[in-house]
This record gives C-alpha cells, sequence and structure tokens, in this order.
C-alpha cells in the first residue's frame, strides 16, 4: 500500500467507497470532490512525510552500527593536548635543560589501621607481618590494640604490597593515597636537587629554594643541568675519589659564556628519594656551601689582575731564587726553579715566589677589589640555599695579599672558583651563576673585569700550564684544554698540615674561544703508586678533568680541531724574551 | 489465542477487535524495555544526587500502571470524543504552562515545571499531544468547508504555544511543536510556496535560536567543534556504544552511567548500546519505526481528514521525539534535552505520552461504516 503511487489510492479509494456504498447519497458531488481532492493531496503528503522520518531513523541506524562495531576502541573520539592545570600535581617536576625527568611524583598507598574496626590485633599483625616482613610483628600489635581510631603502619606501598595487603581482606586495615616525591636518577644530582619532608615540603637544594613555586605552579621547573653531563661529572669524580682514597670530591662544568652550570657534583652524596637519612657529610655540598683554600688555581686571577693593572708584561718576571721571608711565615715554591722567571714561567712552574711578588706589586687595595668585583668576597649568587660564605682576612694585612696571590688566606667555593675563572677566560666578562634555565638569557648583561686582551693573555697562560706545566695530565687530545692546578694544604689547628691536601684543576676548553669551565678538586687524596705517591693537583685531579672534557666534549657540540694548526699556534703563541730580567737584577 | 470472543459487542470486547493491537504491543514492549533500563541505568544516577539507588526506579514502576490506564482508557473513545477532550485539555494546559512561568521554580536556567503537594509536572510534555489533536480539528474544519477561521485559529493557538515554550525557554519542545504544526498544514494542502517560504522560517528560526540563546549556542558550537568546549557527555555516550559492541557488556556491567549525568533519561540508549548491545538499540529503533509506520499506514486508509492529521501530528510528535533524542545519544545533532518515548525514566513525559498514544489508538481504531 505504501509504495503505491498516488493515483491508484485514491482509485482504490474510489472503488472501496463505491463497492461498500459509503458515500453519502443526499451529499452534493461538489462537497464529496472537494473532500476527496483534500484527502488526496493528505495522502501524497503524509507519504513524503512518512519517507522522510524514515530517512532520519535509517541515518540513527547508520549511526549506531557506525559508533558501535566501526570506531576503533583504542582511538580517542577527540584528540587534544591535556592543558597544565588538567595534570595539576601536589608538586611540579623538575626537569634538566633537555627535559630529563629529574624529580616527580608517584601516587602511592600508605598503609594505616582504625584500631576500633580490627577484630583480632594479634592474628592481623601476624598475617601483615607475613606480607611486609619489614613490619614488626609485635609493635603492629601492640598499636592494633590501642585505643585509637587512626595509626600508621607503613607509609608508601608498592602496588604490589598493596594488593598483598588487599587480599588478606583484614577490617580495619585502610590505605590512604598520597603523592610521593620521586627522583628517578637517585644520587645523579643529588645536592642540586635537595630532597622534601613526608609532607613534600622542600628542604634543601632547589626543592627548598623554589619550594613555593613548586607547589604553585604546574609547569616543571626546568634546570640548567644536563643531566648526561652530570652523571659523566659524577663518574669520574667517585672513580678518582675511590682511587685516591680521598675524603670528598667536588666537580663542576660551567658555561663560560653565560654562567649556566651544566653540571655540579659533590661527593660523598647520598639518595634524595631517602634524603632525610642521610648522613650530614653526605647531606653537606662541598661544590657550593663549603669553601677552601683552592691553593694556586687563584695564580690565574694574580696573574690577569697583575696584566690587566699593566703591573706586568707577558715578558717581565720575577726573581724567584730565594724564599720570601715575612714575618713568621715562608712563602717557597714547590718546584722551586731558584732563578728568574718571567711571567708565563711563574704561571707554568706556579711559583709561589713570583705570584706573591706580583701581588705585592698590585697592592692590597686593588687585589681587593678585584677579587670583590669577581664575587669573591661574598657568598655566590646561586639558587640553593646551602650557600657558604667566603673567608675573607680580616684585617686584609700585605702577607694576606700575598698569599692570597697563590690561594691560601681567602677560603671560597668551589663553584665561586670556576665561576671567576669563567670571567678570566671568556674575554673578561662576570656572569652570576644559575641553575635555572632561562634565567641567564633575562639576566642584566654582565659586568667588564678584565680587558679582552688580558683575557686572551691569560687564556694563553692556561693553555701553557696543560701544554708545558704542571697541569699536562688534563690535556684532552682536540679540545685545547687550558687550566691551572692548584695543591693547597689544608688548615690545621695553628697552621697547615703537609699531609692533608685539597688538589684541584680548574681548566676551559677550547682555549681559543672557552665555552666551559671545568673544575675538579679531590680533598685529602692518598697518592698512588701509579702516581709516584703525589696527590698534587696535576696529577689527580688534572686526569679527572681530562676525562670528563674527552666525554661530554661531543655531548656539548664541541668539536675537536687540530691543536698544531697554525691558526691555533699563533692564537696560544707565547713569546719567552726575558725582558724584564735586567729591570729585575738592578 | 485471546480470551474475548469475536463478537463480544461490550465496551471492552469492541475495543480489543477495533484497536491497533500490534501498535499497543510494541507500546507495551517499549513500556517494558524502558522499565529495564531504567532499572540498569537510574541507580548510579540516583545515588550521585544522593537519593536511594532504586528511587527512580520505583518511582517509574509506580506511574506505569496509571499510565497504562490511562492509555486503553483514552483508547476507547471515539474521534468526537478524543477532539473535546484534547480542546478541554488544550486549555487546561496553557492556563498550566502560564503558571509555570509565573510560579515554577527555575531550575538550571529556565522554568519548566509545575510543582504542587510534592508532584511535580511538566506541562510542556502535555502541550504537545493535546495541540497536535485540536489544530488537526482546526485545519480539517477549514479544509472541509465549515465555516470557521480554522487557519487562523490553528495558528494563532501555534503562536501562543510557542510563546509560552520560548519564554521558559524550552527550544527543543518548541521545534516538536512546530514541526506537529507545520505537518498538518502541509498535509491540510499548503501550498507548495508556503512550504518553501515556511522551511525557510524554520531554518531562520533555528539560527536565530543560536543567536538569541546561549545555551543553543553553546551546544551548537560543541557539536561542530567537538573540542572547543566541554563534550563530556556526548564522548562518554561514544565511548559506551564502543565498549557495548553488538551484543553488549551484559546488563548493569556498564560504565557510562556512573558518568553520564542524565543516564536514565535523555542518554538512556547510551546505557541500552553498552549493556545490551547494537541488536538491542537496533530492535528498539524498529519498534519505534513500526509504530510511525504502522500508524501512518492506517491513516491511509481513513477517509476522516479530522484523524488523519490529528493522528499525523501525534505520529510526527511521536516519531521526532525519538528520533531528536536518539539523533543527540549518537552524535548526529547538537544534544537537546528530549526524552526518549515510554523509554526515558520521566513522569510527566510517561503520562504525556500514554495520553498521546492513547488518543492514536482512538483515533486509528477501525471504526464500522468509516466515517464517524
Amino acid at each position: 500500500m505504501i509504495l503505491n503511487p498516488f493515483k491508484s489510492i485514491r482509485q482504490s479509494h474510489q472503488q472501496r467507497a463505491a463497492s461498500h456504498g459509503r458515500v453519502r447519497p443526499c451529499a452534493p458531488r461538489a462537497m464529496d470532490e472537494k473532500i476527496q481532492a483534500a484527502l488526496d493531496v493528505s495522502y501524497r503528503r503524509l507519504l513524503m512525510t512518512g519517507a522522510m522520518l524514515l530517512f532520519a531513523f535509517g541515518a540513527i541506524t547508520v549511526r549506531l552500527v557506525d559508533v558501535s562495531l566501526m570506531q576503533a576502541a583504542s582511538e580517542p573520539r577527540v584528540t587534544y593536548a591535556p592543558r597544565m592545570q588538567e595534570m595539576r600535581m601536589d608538586r611540579a617536576d623538575i626537569v634538566d635543560r633537555n627535559g630529563t625527568l629529574l624529580a616527580t611524583n608517584l601516587s602511592t598507598a600508605s598503609l594505616f589501621a582504625n584500631p576500633r574496626k580490627v577484630m583480632n590485633p594479634d592474628d592481623t599483625a601476624r598475617q601483615l607481618a607475613m606480607v611486609l616482613p619489614e613490619l614488626h610483628e609485635a609493635e603492629v600489635a601492640r598499636q592494633l590494640k590501642s585505643k585509637r581510631s587512626f595509626v600508621w603502619l607503613r607509609r608508601n606501598l608498592t602496588p604490589r604490597q598493596q594488593w598483598r595487603v588487599i587480599s588478606l581482606g583484614l577490617p580495619g586495615i585502610e590505605f590512604q593515597s598520597a603523592e610521593t616525591r620521586v627522583y628517578p636518577n637517585g644520587t645523579l644530582a643529588a645536592h642540586i636537587m635537595g630532597y622534601v619532608d613526608i609532607d613534600n615540603g622542600g628542604l634543601a637544594g632547589v626543592e627548598g629554594t623554589f619550594d613555593t613555586t613548586l607547589r604553585d605552579d604546574a609547569a616543571p621547573l626546568q634546570l640548567t643541568i644536563d643531566a648526561r653531563l652530570q652523571h659523566i661529572l659524577r663518574k669520574e669524580l667517585s672513580r678518582a675519589k675511590t682511587e685516591f682514597s680521598a675524603l670528598g670530591a667536588t666537580g663542576i662544568i660551567l658555561d663560560a659564556r653565560n654562567g649556566e652550570v651544566v653540571a655540579m657534583t659533590s661527593l660523598p652524596d647520598f639518595d634524595p628519594n631517602d634524603g632525610g637519612n642521610a648522613r650530614p657529610e653526605q647531606r653537606f655540598n662541598r661544590a657550593t656551601l663549603g669553601v677552601y683554600e683552592l691553593g694556586s688555581t687563584f695564580k690565574i686571577f694574580t696573574a690577569a689582575m697583575a696584566l690587566d693593572y699593566g703591573i706586568v708584561t707577558m715578558r717581565s718576571g720575577y726573581d724567584a731564587t730565594k724564599p720570601i721571608r715575612i714575618s713568621r711565615f715562608t712563602i717557597r715554591d714547590y718546584h722551586a726553579k731558584r732563578r728568574w722567571l718571567s711571567v708565563p714561567e711563574i704561571f707554568m712552574y706556579s711559583s709561589n715566589i713570583g705570584a706573591a711578588k706580583m701581588a705585592e706589586d698590585v697592592g692590597t687595595e686593588a687585589q681587593r677589589s678585584f677579587l670583590r668585583r669577581l664575587g669573591l668576597l661574598r657568598p655566590a649568587s646561586i639558587e640553593l640555599p646551602e650557600v657558604g660564605a667566603p673567608m675573607v682576612p680580616s684585617p686584609w694585612r700585605p702577607i694576606n695579599t700575598m698569599t692570597i696571590s697563590y690561594g691560601h688566606g681567602l677560603a671560597v667555593s668551589p663553584l665561586q672558583l670556576a665561576s671567576g675563572v669563567a670571567a678570566m677566560v671568556n674575554g673578561g666578562i662576570v656572569h652570576k651563576p644559575t641553575l635555572i634555565r632561562g634565567r641567564a638569557k633575562s639576566a642584566p648583561a654582565g659586568q667588564r673585569i678584565i680587558s679582552e686582551l688580558t683575557s686572551r693573555e691569560v687564556r694563553r697562560l692556561m693553555r701553557l700550564v696543560v701544554e708545558k706545566g704542571t697541569g699536562r695530565k688534563a690535556a684532552a687530545e682536540g679540545f685545547l684544554v687550558g687550566g691551572k692546578t692548584g695543591t693547597a694544604d689544608k688548615p690545621k689547628k695553628g697552621g697547615y698540615s703537609r699531609r692533608a691536601l685539597i688538589s684541584s684543576f680548574v681548566g676551559a676548553f677550547p682555549m681559543t674561544d672557552p665555552r666551559y669551565v671545568v673544575l675538579a678538586t679531590l680533598d685529602e687524596p692518598r697518592g698512588t703508586k701509579k702516581t709516584h705517591g703525589y696527590a698534587t693537583g696535576g696529577w689527580v685531579a688534572a686526569p679527572i678533568v681530562r676525562r670528563v672534557i674527552e666525554r661530554a666534549a661531543p655531548l656539548l657540540g664541541v668539536q675537536p680541531i687540530d691543536e698544531n694548526s697554525p691558526a691555533v699556534k699563533k692564537e696560544l703563541h707565547i713569546d719567552f724574551k726575558r725582558e724584564g730580567r735586567q729591570l729585575a737584577s738592578f | 489465542m485471546t480470551p474475548i470472543a469475536r463478537d463480544d459487542t461490550s465496551v471492552l470486547g469492541r475495543w480489543w477487535w477495533t484497536v491497533d493491537r500490534w501498535t499497543l504491543l510494541c507500546v507495551c514492549l517499549l513500556t517494558a524495555f524502558g522499565m529495564l533500563l531504567t532499572a540498569a541505568a537510574s541507580p548510579p544516577v540516583a545515588e550521585r544526587i544522593g537519593l536511594d539507588s532504586l528511587y527512580f526506579v520505583r518511582r517509574q514502576a509506580i506511574l506505569i500502571i496509571p499510565a497504562i490506564a490511562l492509555l486503553v482508557s483514552i483508547s476507547l473513545l471515539e474521534p468526537r470524543s478524543i477532539r473535546r477532550l484534547a480542546a478541554v485539555a488544550f486549555v487546561g494546559i496553557i492556563v498550566l504552562l502560564i503558571s509555570t512561568l509565573i510560579f515554577g521554580p527555575e531550575i538550571k536556567g529556565s522554568q519548566r515545571w509545575l510543582t504542587f503537594a510534592g508532584f511535580s509536572l511538566q506541562p510542556s510534555e502535555f502541550v504537545k499531544p493535546a495541540f497536535a489533536v485540536v489544530a488537526a480539528w482546526m485545519f480539517s474544519a477549514r479544509r472541509l468547508g465549515e465555516e470557521v477561521p480554522g487557519y487562523q485559529i490553528s495558528g494563532a493557538m501555534y503562536l501562543l504555544v510557542l510563546g509560552l515554550l520560548l519564554a521558559q525557554p524550552d527550544v527543543g519542545q518548541a521545534v516538536v511543536v512546530s514541526a506537529i504544526w507545520f505537518t498538518q498544514w502541509f498535509l491540510a494542502g499548503l501550498s507548495a510556496t508556503w512550504v518553501g517560504l515556511l522551511v525557510f522560517v524554520g531554518l531562520t528560526a533555528m539560527v536565530g535560536a543560536y543567536f538569541v540563546f546561549p545555551h543553543v549556542a553553546s551546544r551548537i558550537d560543541r557539536f561542530l567543534d567537538p573540542a572547543s568546549g566541554d563534550s563530556y557527555q556526548i564522548d562518554r555516550a561514544m565511548e559506551a556504544f564502543m565498549n557495548g559492541g553488538l551484543f553488549g557488556r551484559g546488563p548493569g556491567e556498564g560504565m557510562a552511567k556512573a558518568y553520564l549525568p542524565d543516564a536514565h533519561s535523555d542518554f538512556i540508549l547510551a546505557v541500552a548500546g553498552e549493556e545490551f548491545g547494537l541488536l538491542a538499540c537496533l530492535i528498539l529503533v524498529a519498534l519505534f519505526v513500526f509504530i510511525v509506520l504502522r500508524g501512518l499506514n492506517r491513516v491511509l486508509e481513513d477517509k476522516n481528514l479530522f484523524v488523519i492529521l490529528a493522528s499525523a501530528g501525534l505520529l510526527v510528535q511521536f516519531a521526532l521525539q525519538a528520533i531528536i533524542n536518539m539523533a543527540s545519544t549518537v552524535g548526529l545533532m547538537p544534544t537537546k534535552g528530549m526524552t526518549l518515548p515510554f523509554i526515558s525514566y520521566g513522569g510527566s513525559s510517561l503520562l504525556a505520552l500514554a495520553f498521546g498514544m492513547g488518543m492514536l489508538l482512538a483515533l486509528t481504531r477501525r471504526r464500522a461504516g468509516g466515517v464517524e
């Protein structure tokens, strides 16, 4: 019937109407026709209406089949990047300069009991101790017998432990889920990260400094640290520390151009995941909190200031025949040459006598002003709570001026030394060291401390040390390492110990256009057979720097170059003509 | 097969042999399926809003008896009585609609409910069937040459209802009422020019609704670009169908009802799809299609224009409600608050549908003599 065209419907109706004799006999024919016409229109349009409704139902049917069977269950219907607000956590992540996760949160379950609901405390304690062996059964039973309604049994269960406890089906034993701070790299950058307390409050490191920011912001905190370099530095330091049975070790890789700390390690260190249980000496950050007399590495500053103030030139020099006696001290050379030494020679052989005489000529005020501008007389500006104040002599006597010239009598943190050396080699600009990515860019331009020319001469001197002087073991082939060794006697009651040393090497590479400063310091290293019993900076610390540079340079994108090419030779050439000899003799 | 003898001439006997028993059966099946789905979908919803978990199930179960009684007793009436009943009901409902605007509490930004004696009523559900019958009466009277300004009266009634619905505002019901009125005028012989013009006006009105009602605009925006805003409900519904597949996860095994705020009403089809599968959904669609086609087929044999128009109006209302609800749920159109006839939870909706379906069954009964 539905498929019949309109005409046949009309016909069938007329036929049926006729056959049934239902047409009212007395009705006028015109009226009948009018009714029939109206009915015809409505029949036809009724079919159209039905067709449209059927079409709509058909579309729904097709769509039902589509959404039920044809959609891939794994594909999200709408793809969108989750917004930071949606991923809100208790505490923001910390990542390294490449986005590698250094600190994040895991939600874990913590086990507690409501002793009022526990049915059989002894049996419950026994069963719990069976699946969680670290629980003390008697202690748990005692807790479960208490009248309280809440006792912690154990925090931070693993999913497997939680599942085991659940499958015991014990009444009154419940879980509370909480976020736990996790450092997936463990000890890797322990002193930089710091750690948090049980309520996720930052206690040390950047966790402490940025506690509020990390709580409030959802965006991860990005550090300047490179996890790969951090790993290399820590590994090499740790190896040397073991090899030389040192008490501790410190290492820093600093971007010489902007002060970004690319890696920084202090050994011994700790696991931030369990920072609260670390021993005090593990928590102690030698790189920023510890201040040390860092010895001859300071001669870099002495030479730079003397050159920059115009007190000496690369060709002048000093008589280093005899030790200097001043008041009750004697200043002597470790590698004594007992002759006149030019400035490059003083640097190369690390002559204390020469450095002391140079500083004497510079003068106390000029030296103090120079070191102050270099940031060595006040605590380092770095985004860590653990920053040590330098130990500055007061009053600053002429004797202090002389000892400070070779790194005694002024104790600074290794980070301050590295940052100061960066300013010496980068063309003469002081940048504040930073751990936070992006800060270096937004920081005001650094202050000039020495001229470009002086910086160039300092680079030549530092390269000379590695090429021919005390720092030869730092030579990483192809990377034009330059630097300065430092071996300082550790202070002890009423003087210095001859046996206990702080042995360092601070270097930079490549010396033609230094990109990075690398520092390594060992605390009380013991010489080995291999080093013929020596534990000086040149023997124990310089090799660390060499290995670190060899491994790190490819990652830092520094291309090896031909160290003997004429251009390099010319750039780093030092003329040993002795123009000042006569001056000194007279 | 049946206890009622073919020659039984009592009221019930005559009703049984003249009423459209297939449609009646389908309505009963729909109601039963609706009860089943309400039992499946509503407990999580009830628990979420702090009610006893079987609250909706009980309320729906209690209302089914009066709804069926209403349906059967109205279907006993003659077309003439249906006309009178609808006219009286229409006047009463208009009064209720006006009082809704005056006394009704504002819920989710609109005034749609009247509350008395602990029972809340949504008059807009009842206005649709009553309007369908009364408008059909006016159209047919005019068309058959009676001295009544039928078109004008039906037009005035339409504008009155439309105004009252838009004032609530309830755009969905306004669309349904408009479709009823337009279909009836179309069937009553509206000229092709007018059809074109009114289709244009209808489209313009829908575009206008986008700009006038912010909630309409927001829903359409989200439909056109799901990423632009919260497409939570429709995403959950899609997941439900996907999870259900062909045979469903099994009764009570669905997840969608735990997330969909209107799992027991507007989105009940998603629950059906997830727990009972595509086959059950298709059976559901088939039941609706059967009722609509069966009804249209029966009036194609009728010679009473009033019966044709009124039945068509009621069927369009029934079909459109089902289409709008299902199309929204499967994401074919923007979400629109519209119940799935006889399936969704909702007292007003169920009673109003029983009222409308009762009138349809009464109008499509086989009448001796064809013309009353």
